[in-house]
This record gives structure tokens, C-alpha cells and sequence, in this order.
């Protein structure tokens, strides 16, 4: 017979696990009302979902608290970890959601809302990511990635268009294929160091002195390749703007800030000791990542027709940009992922939001494509305030100073700048002037071409509602005001970052 | 109440322009004519206030923006500044006055709002990130003006402008960073701040390499000649009132950075530069004086004069001496005037007879004898008349370069002299003979909108031109300071020679702060 394990409660610290629980009991509340009383209006499940978000974020600020006044926390077995880049990273997603989940109170009628399990399924996304964040052991990395991706594979397919299902598809076996591949990388290290954590991973690769390179090198490579089809780095990016493109304008938004900034934080404590260890082959696979994202993206960013799938490139040149942070790997460029990511949220959110807006339920004959440019020729003369706001977070997103973004790209230059990446820092530079060109390209058909004949101007704000115009008000304020809040969000960021060892 | 009149300065176009949003369409003019004129009695006001006995910085603010990465929100003027600020009022407000019948004139009035922000906050900001900040934001109002209200080429010339610029700009950014990052080594503390940076002494090695980045992003705005392409066609297809803003104003910026940035911060580099960029500057005199020759476009033949006319205020800028660089921020001046006013004049005729093909006109000065005679007056001006404002600048540009080479100097100068001829030229197909064309005999002269505009800018140029000293004078004393600044943080043999020592008996003690080794 088995003597009965004697835990106390104390030592589990089940405190650590509160934020990425409240958003499964809301789901769970949600499926629960469901049940009784069927049919209710999405409003009701959208304020449910944000109650429970904004409890979360209360979680987190109790956390960020603790964290500043007695540093890492472990629990659960020390599998749970909650050190600065999961309290930071964790804010970028609870916030990133609050600010998502009120775009689905369209004006028009979307079916995918009416499910409750919409909500239901967000939520449950939402804690997977946590979860991913919130740890260094794989396997409950691994455990969190799943259950948000399986989620989110749901919500695509759930917008209901044949695009939708194509996306919804190509994601999934993509998806699969990056979890096969992240579960051989795991494995290989498990036959190397015999444990599942990164940071016990690295004590015994620094122990022996990476005496299996070679073994090293295989399961890093799985790594890379896991994380790049995650963070749809070139050239494992081919699903990305398909997927873009068949998801609903909110959700592409959504997609490339939340599932990003879990794949980033995870990618940075997986890669941080090894861009130390002096592994050179590394260095050059991961500069060669992030340069060919960057600038390949931006190539096909430019010849591209319609505006949802230039956001996409866009996304996927702004994520090769970022990456240089982990190949960089100080305190300052970690920072700086996180300050770029936190004003990356707040512009690219607005403009797929007000892509989201304008939203048609069917195509006019001229119109190839949901948001084609033709869609928004001459839109200052007949809708001229939703056109100034597009303009701005595209003059943010091309970097233009003294806009949100700016503030993210000088802060990373310099973070290559300091680390002695010259050549790098000047390619980051040049890009944001490739990426210009896509960015004007739509504030030339914006500002400078004549309206089709007989748009007047309706269609730009066909879907707008109040939650929809605030939530692109928050945006818009954030994208412009930006300057005034980076000196506080720099201070604590950098506390958080490094306070965490990295 | 003087002390923040430079944020007024700048930030009161941006809030009328806020403000003109709720203006009705009709008053709109009269409502940017009285900003505009505000404005310039702002700017007027802080001449008066303006000690010109000190060389140093006036009228400084100070506030932290982002301080725990060095970046603070510093404004402040000196006589190379305190003009051209007064020069971007002044264009702004006749600008505005003179627009003709421009549809959307709402928008094109907030626009120049916004970018008269733009132009002052360049002109007055001591932060190098502040600087960064609208010298990028002044392409926005740029690329729209050109490419709403411009030619049939405009979108391809708005892109264009748009592209050059920001990519020169973004390479001058990182030399930016790099710079703030040296500080950083030298002392353990970041900062933008220009006044700062300017104490910093940098080996040589290190100059060359951060001379170039800034070099970039400012030889394109000038735009110097291998990077001038974007300019005729953004003169090309920009109405009336953007030509007159790019060339008198926005180019500016990319001269006076050279002085305010180049020059101080890395003496050594200059003078290694010198003697290429002299030669750049040469090739950008005769060239462009070649190609304005064989324009058919009367407002081409003015945009290439205006490049050609640039050569000639960098080669005062590198003469590194008092002359030339007092000379050349003269020239700045003067430049802004002449080529404003001459796209003001070719404004004029194209509203007539929409065209600006010169094979159209002929014998123009027997049916508007008042345009000819203004258009005669500026046309003398631009090629360096005597007793015009362009020729104190150009002369003293030239004499300052004189004592560093007899035969580059000879040669500007020469090419200066052959520049009069496509002048002449396209004055004497415009203007003289017979009336050729039908539709030429009817063409009304100068109306008294247009006199407003056209008036002012013909007395300063004769009064200046007269009597140069009260904006010669404060330019005078800022230039020394920045040129004994220069000579004191120069390191190297060469540089020692070809920048003078102004104060000979006294030594000058300035804080330095040397860096030894940088990776």
C-alpha cells in the first residue's frame, strides 16, 4: 500500500495559479447560463467575459505586487513561476483581450457571436496563454500552448465563410505540425539533461559544457522551428496571412498581438542562455531569421492588394523586428520587446479595428476583396474622421515620431546599438523605410484619389457601434499620447525585466 | 512671459489648425491669413526680445519627456536659428494670403498650420530626438500637400519625396542613437541633448563614421547632388504654395542641421570632409545650372536654380570659418526669399494661363509691365545681383571659402557667373519681343492679392541687400562661438589648420569629455 502524501497547502502557493483560473471559471459560468437559459443576447457575454478580464487584471496587479516586494515566486511544485516577464507579458494579453472582446457588439449580425461558446472558447484561450507564460517547465508550456491554440482554431472556423474553414484548417495541421515539432525539441533535451525545465536545462548544458553539440543543436533547431512557425517567422510564415484572411478583421488583430507575445516570452527563456552560451551556429540562424522576416515580409507586403492581407506581412515583418530582441538578449532589448509590444497592441489593434468597422456583409461588383484599397479611395472627402484615424496608425506603424511606435523602433535600434550590432541596427533602420512605402500606399488612396462613384461614405463606419468607436478612441489616444506615457512604462518594464534575471 | 515663447511659437499653428476644423468653409481664409499673422508677430516679438550681443542659446525650456533614456524636451534659439524661424512665419502667412482658388482651401489652410509647427519645432529644438520628431513629422503635411493638390504626377512625386527623405532620415537616426550611446560611455548618463553632445570630443576614426550617417539624412534634404532627384519632380507637380514652403523653408532644415549638428560635433570629420564635399557642391553649382538651361518649364528652370543655389550655401557651411558659415546662413536666408518669391511669381502666371511651358509666353513685358519689373527685380537677385540679399550671402560664402582654396573658390564663382546666363535666358524668351501667342494680349497684371505677397519680399531683398548688418550682426556672434567651439574640440592637425582660432591671446577653457576607446 502506498503511504499518503503529505503536503501542506502553504508550500503549494495556489495564489500563483488565481490569474489563469478566474478566466476558466467565467467560461464556465458562461456554458453554465448557457445550459439554464439558452438564447441570450451577446451583449450579456461580452460584459461577462470583460468582468472577468478585468478581475484577472486585478490578480495581476496583486501579482506585479508581490513581485516587486519579494521577487520570483514559484508554486505548485515549482512549476508555476511567476517572475517579471510573466507578470508583463501576462498584462499585454489580459489587456490586449479587454480591448478585443467589445468588438464583437457589431452593429451588423455576425453568427459566430451568438454561440456563448465564443466566449466560452475565448476565455479558455486566454488561460492557456497564461499558463504558457506563467511557466519554464515544457510540458506545461506545451500544455498551454495547446489548449489556446485548439481555442483559437475553433474561433477562426467559427466566423463562418469559406475562407474561414480553409484558415481555420491550414492553421490547424500548421499548428500541429509546430507542436510535433516542439514536443521532439523538448524530448531531445529531456534525453539530454533529464529534466523538462529551462532553467535546470541550462545548469546541466553549462555543467558539462554542451558536451553533445550536436544533440544541442538538433533539439534547437526543433525549437527554433517550433517557435517560428508560431511566431510565423519566414520561412515557416506561409499560413499566416491565409489564416489573416479568412478570420474576421478583429480576430487577425487579435492574433497578432496575444498568441505572439506568449510565443516571444517563451521563446526568450528558452533561447536566453543559449544566445550566451557562445553556440555561433545559433547566432547566425536567428540573425538570418530576423532579417529575412523583416525584409522579405516588407517585399510582400508591398505588392499586395488588399489592405487586411498587407497587415499581415506587416504583422509578420513587425514580429522578424521584434525577434532581434531575443537574438540581442539584454536587458535593455528584452525591455524593449516589451515596450514595443505594449504600443504595438494599442496601433495595431486600432487599425485592424478599423478595418473591422467597415465590414461589409456582401461585396459590391467593384470590389475585389473584403478590404480592397480601392474600398478607401478618396475616403477624406466623404468620411474624413475615420480617415485621419486610419492615417495616424498607419504614420504609426511606418514609425513616424512622435507616434506610438517610434518610440518602440528607436528604443530596440539602440538596444543593437549598444550591443554592438551595427550592421543590424541599420537594417532595422532601412526596413521601417521599405515598410513606409505599403503604410502611404493606403494613405495615398486615403487622402489623394477620388472616391468611387456612388460610396458615400456609410460604408467606412457600416459596423460601428459606441463600444466599437471607444475601443478605437482608446487606440487612437493611446497611438498619439503615447510619448507622455513611455517614460513610466520604460521604468517599470526595465524594473520587471531585469529584477527577472534577463 | 518671454519664457515659453518658443513652445507657443511652435505649438500655436498646431492648435489654430485644431481649431480651423470648426470653421466654416468660407471664412477659412481669413482665418488662416490671421493665424498666420499672428504667428509672425510671435516671431517678430522674439526678434525684439532677442539679446544679439550673446552668442549663446536664448529663450531656453527644459522638460523631461523621457528621461530615463536621455530624451528631454529642450528648446532654445541663437542668431543661426532666431531667422530662419522668423523667415518659416513670414512664408507661412503670404503663402496663406496668396492662395488662389484651391479647392478643399479648408484643408490645404490647416495643413500649412500643421506643418508651420513642424518647421518651427525643427528650427528650435536642442534635443536631438525633439529635432528627429518633426523633421519627420514635416513630410506629412509635405506629402499631402503635393499629392492632394499637385500635378498629374503627384502621387509619384509625394511618394517619392516622401521615401528619399525617410530613409535618409532613419540612417541619421541611428547615428543618432549611436551618439547618445557614446555619451552614455563617456559619462554613465543618457542623453539627446545637442548642447550636450556638443562637449563631447570623439576620436577621429569614430567621426568619420557619424559624419556620414548624418550626412546622409541631411545631404538628401538639401538635397545634395547624387540625392537631388526627388526635388524637380516634387517642384514639378507641388502647387504653388508647396514649392514656395520646400524651397524657402524645408530645405533649410537640412543646411542648418548641417551647421547646428555636423559641424560642431564632429570638427575633425569636417574638415577631413572638406575639400569632397566642396567638390560635391561644385559638381551640384555646374550641373544643375547645365540642366536648368535646357529646361522648356519655367518653374523647372527655377527649381534647378534653387539646387544650384544650394551648392553654393554648403560650400560657405564647409569654408568651417566665420565668413562662410555666416555667409551661408545668410545665403539660407536670402535663398528663402528669392526662390519664394520666384515660385510665388511663376504661380502667378500659371493661374493665368495654365501652362508653364516658356515657348507659350514671349513680349510678357509689354502686357504686365509691373510682373515683369518684380519678376526682373528677384531674377537679378537669384543671380547674385550687387546690392541684392543674395549677393552678401553668396559673397561671403565665397570668401570664406577663398582662404581654405583659391581654385575651387574660382571655380564656383565662374560657375555662379554662367548660372546668369539660363537666368537671362528664360527671361528674355518669357518676357521680351514680340506677343506671339492670342491668348497672351489679354493677360491681366499683377492683382492686389498678389502685390501683397510679392510686395514685402521685393523691399527685403533690396533692403537686406543694402544693408545686411541687423541680421548679420546676431548671426555674426553665434557663428564665432560655434567656429571657436570647433577649433577648441579639434584634435587633429588638419583640422587645427583649416579651422581658425578666433581667440588668439586668451586660452579658452571648455569642458571636455574625452572618450577613450569605443568598440
Amino acid at each position: 500500500m502506498l503511504a499518503p502524501i503529505n503536503i501542506s497547502l502553504d508550500s503549494l502557493n495556489v495564489i500563483t495559479l488565481a490569474p489563469m483560473l478566474i478566466p476558466v471559471v467565467g467560461a464556465l459560468l458562461i456554458l453554465m447560463i448557457d445550459v439554464i437559459k439558452g438564447g441570450l443576447h451577446k451583449s450579456l457575454y461580452v460584459v461577462l467575459s470583460l468582468l472577468f478580464l478585468s478581475m484577472d487584471f486585478f490578480f495581476l496587479l496583486d501579482a506585479s505586487e508581490m513581485f516587486t516586494q519579494n521577487g520570483t515566486v514559484l508554486g505548485m511544485f515549482d512549476v508555476m513561476l511567476v517572475d517579471g516577464l510573466a507578470i508583463l507579458s501576462q498584462f499585454i494579453i489580459v489587456m490586449a483581450s479587454m480591448l478585443f472582446i467589445p468588438l464583437a457588439l457589431t452593429h451588423k449580425r455576425f453568427h459566430e457571436f451568438t454561440y456563448p461558446e465564443f466566449f466560452a472558447l475565448f476565455l479558455f484561450m486566454i488561460s492557456g496563454f497564461q499558463f504558457m507564460v506563467a511557466t519554464d517547465n515544457l510540458i506545461l508550456i506545451f500544455v498551454g500552448l495547446e489548449t489556446a491554440s485548439l481555442s483559437l482554431y475553433t474561433l477562426i472556423a467559427m466566423h463562418n465563410r469559406d475562407k474561414s474553414f480553409e484558415a481555420a484548417v491550414k492553421y490547424f495541421t500548421m499548428g500541429a505540425l509546430a507542436a510535433g515539432f516542439f514536443s521532439f525539441g523538448a524530448m531531445v533535451f529531456y534525453a539530454l539533461t533529464g529534466s523538462v525545465e529551462i532553467h535546470k536545462i541550462a545548469l546541466v548544458l553549462t555543467a558539462n559544457g554542451y558536451a553533445d553539440i550536436g544533440y544541442v543543436l538538433v533539439g534547437v533547431a526543433f525549437m527554433l522551428a517550433a517557435f517560428a512557425f508560431k511566431l510565423s517567422l519566414i520561412p515557416f510564415h506561409t499560413w499566416a496571412p491565409d489564416v489573416y484572411e479568412g478570420s474576421s478583421a478583429s480576430m487577425a488583430g487579435y492574433m497578432s498581438i496575444v498568441p505572439k507575445i506568449a510565443a516571444f516570452v517563451v521563446a526568450m527563456r528558452f533561447f536566453e542562455f543559449l544566445v550566451h552560451s557562445g553556440i555561433v551556429w545559433l547566432d547566425i540562424v536567428l540573425y538570418a531569421f530576423v532579417v529575412i522576416t523583416m525584409t522579405a515580409a516588407n517585399m510582400w507586403a508591398l505588392v499586395q492588394t488588399d489592405v487586411k492581407r498587407m497587415l499581415a506581412y506587416s504583422s509578420i515583418s513587425h514580429a522578424g523586428f521584434v525577434m532581434a530582441a531575443i537574438l540581442i538578449g539584454t536587458t535593455q532589448s528584452n525591455s524593449a520587446l516589451f515596450l514595443y509590444w505594449v504600443l504595438f497592441t494599442f496601433t495595431n489593434l486600432g487599425s485592424f479595428t478599423m478595418l473591422w468597422i467597415s465590414r461589409q456583409k456582401s461585396l459590391p461588383e467593384h470590389q475585389m476583396s473584403d478590404h480592397s484599397y480601392d474600398k478607401f479611395a478618396g475616403m477624406i472627402k466623404t468620411a474624413p474622421v475615420p480617415a485621419l484615424i486610419m492615417g495616424l496608425f498607419m504614420l504609426s506603424l511606418a514609425g513616424i515620431p512622435p507616434f506610438a511606435l517610434f518610440w518602440g523602433k528607436i528604443y530596440m535600434i539602440s538596444a543593437a546599438v549598444t550591443s554592438g550590432y551595427t550592421i543590424l541596427a541599420l537594417i532595422m533602420a532601412l526596413n521601417s523605410a521599405i515598410a513606409g512605402y505599403y503604410y502611404l500606399k493606403l494613405i495615398v488612396y486615403m487622402f489623394m484619389k477620388e472616391p468611387v462613384v456612388g460610396n458615400d461614405g456609410h460604408v467606412y463606419v457600416s459596423n460601428a457601434t459606441l463600444a466599437l468607436k471607444t475601443i478605437i478612441g482608446i487606440a487612437a489616444v493611446g497611438t498619439i499620447f503615447a510619448f507622455v506615457a513611455i517614460n513610466p512604462l520604460l521604468e517599470f518594464i526595465t524594473a520587471f525585466v531585469y529584477n527577472s534575471g534577463y | 512671459m518671454l519664457d515659453h515663447i518658443l513652445s507657443l511659437l511652435i505649438f500655436f499653428p498646431a492648435l489654430a489648425a485644431l481649431f480651423g476644423f470648426m470653421i466654416q468653409k468660407e471664412s477659412m481664409r481669413a482665418y488662416g491669413i490671421s493665424v498666420a499673422a499672428i504667428e509672425f508677430a510671435l516671431s517678430l516679438w522674439l526678434w525684439f526680445a532677442f539679446d544679439g550681443n550673446v552668442a549663446g542659446m536664448q529663450f531656453m525650456e527644459n522638460l523631461p519627456l523621457v528621461p530615463s533614456f536621455g530624451i528631454n524636451y529642450i528648446l532654445g534659439v541663437d542668431g543661426i536659428s532666431l531667422f530662419i524661424i522668423i523667415l518659416a512665419a513670414f512664408f507661412t502667412m503670404i503663402g496663406i494670403a496668396s492662395l488662389t482658388d484651391t479647392p478643399n482651401v479648408k484643408n490645404m489652410i490647416i495643413t500649412l498650420l500643421f506643418l508651420q509647427m513642424t518647421m518651427v519645432g525643427v528650427f528650435a529644438a536642442l534635443d536631438a530626438i525633439i529635432f528627429y520628431i518633426f523633421w519627420e513629422l514635416s513630410l506629412v503635411p509635405m506629402l499631402y500637400i503635393i499629392g492632394a493638390w499637385g500635378g498629374p504626377l503627384r502621387i509619384y512625386a509625394s511618394i517619392k519625396f516622401f521615401l528619399y527623405t525617410f530613409a535618409g532620415s532613419l540612417v541619421m537616426l541611428v547615428g543618432m542613437l549611436f551618439m547618445a550611446y557614446f555619451y552614455y560611455q563617456a559619462t554613465g548618463v543618457w542623453s539627446f541633448a545637442i548642447l550636450d553632445w556638443y562637449r563631447l570630443i570623439l576620436p577621429e576614426s569614430l567621426q568619420l563614421w557619424l559624419f556620414a550617417a548624418f550626412f546622409i539624412g541631411f545631404a538628401i534634404k538639401v538635397p545634395m547632388f547624387p540625392f537631388h532627384t526627388w526635388l524637380p519632380y516634387a517642384h514639378g507637380q507641388a502647387p504653388t504654395i508647396g514649392s514656395v514652403i520646400l524651397a524657402a523653408i524645408l530645405l533649410k532644415m537640412g543646411t542648418y542641421a548641417f551647421i547646428r549638428f555636423s559641424l560642431p560635433m564632429f570638427p575633425d570629420a569636417a574638415a577631413f570632409f572638406m575639400v569632397p564635399i566642396a567638390i560635391i557642391a561644385i559638381i551640384m553649382i555646374v550641373y544643375t545650372a547645365m540642366v536648368a538651361y535646357a529646361q522648356k518649364d519655367v518653374k523647372q528652370v527655377v527649381a534647378y536654380s534653387s539646387i544650384s543655389h544650394m551648392g553654393v550655401i554648403i560650400l560657405g557651411t564647409f569654408a568651417l570659418n566665420v565668413e562662410g558659415i555666416s555667409g551661408s546662413i545668410f545665403l539660407m536666408i536670402a535663398h528663402g526669399v528669392v526662390s519664394g518669391a520666384l515660385f510665388l511669381l511663376v504661380g502667378v502666371i500659371y493661374d493665368r494661363r495654365h501652362t508653364k511651358m516658356m515657348s507659350e509666353f514671349g513680349g510678357l513685358a509689354h502686357v504686365m509691365p509691373r510682373y515683369a519689373t518684380i519678376f526682373g527685380v528677384m531674377l537679378m537677385a537669384s543671380v547674385g545681383m550687387p546690392l541684392t540679399i543674395n549677393f552678401v550671402g553668396e559673397f561671403l560664402s565665397l570668401l570664406g571659402f577663398y582662404q581654405q582654396s583659391h581654385i575651387l573658390t574660382l571655380l564656383a564663382g565662374t560657375a555662379i557667373i554662367v548660372g546668369a546666363i539660363y537666368m537671362l535666358a528664360a527671361y528674355k524668351k518669357m518676357f521680351f519681343g514680340e506677343v506671339t501667342k492670342e491668348e497672351n494680349k489679354n493677360l491681366k497684371d499683377v492683382n492686389k492679392r498678389e502685390w501683397v505677397a510679392l510686395l514685402p519680399l521685393a523691399v527685403i531683398t533690396i533692403w537686406l541687400g543694402i544693408y545686411p548688418n541687423p541680421v548679420l550682426a546676431p548671426i555674426d556672434n553665434s557663428v564665432k562661438s560655434v567656429v571657436q567651439l570647433m577649433h577648441n574640440k579639434a584634435t587633429t592637425e588638419l583640422a587645427k589648420d583649416r579651422i581658425p582660432n578666433l581667440v588668439k591671446p586668451k586660452v579658452v577653457i571648455i569642458e571636455k569629455t574625452i572618450i577613450e576607446e569605443v568598440h
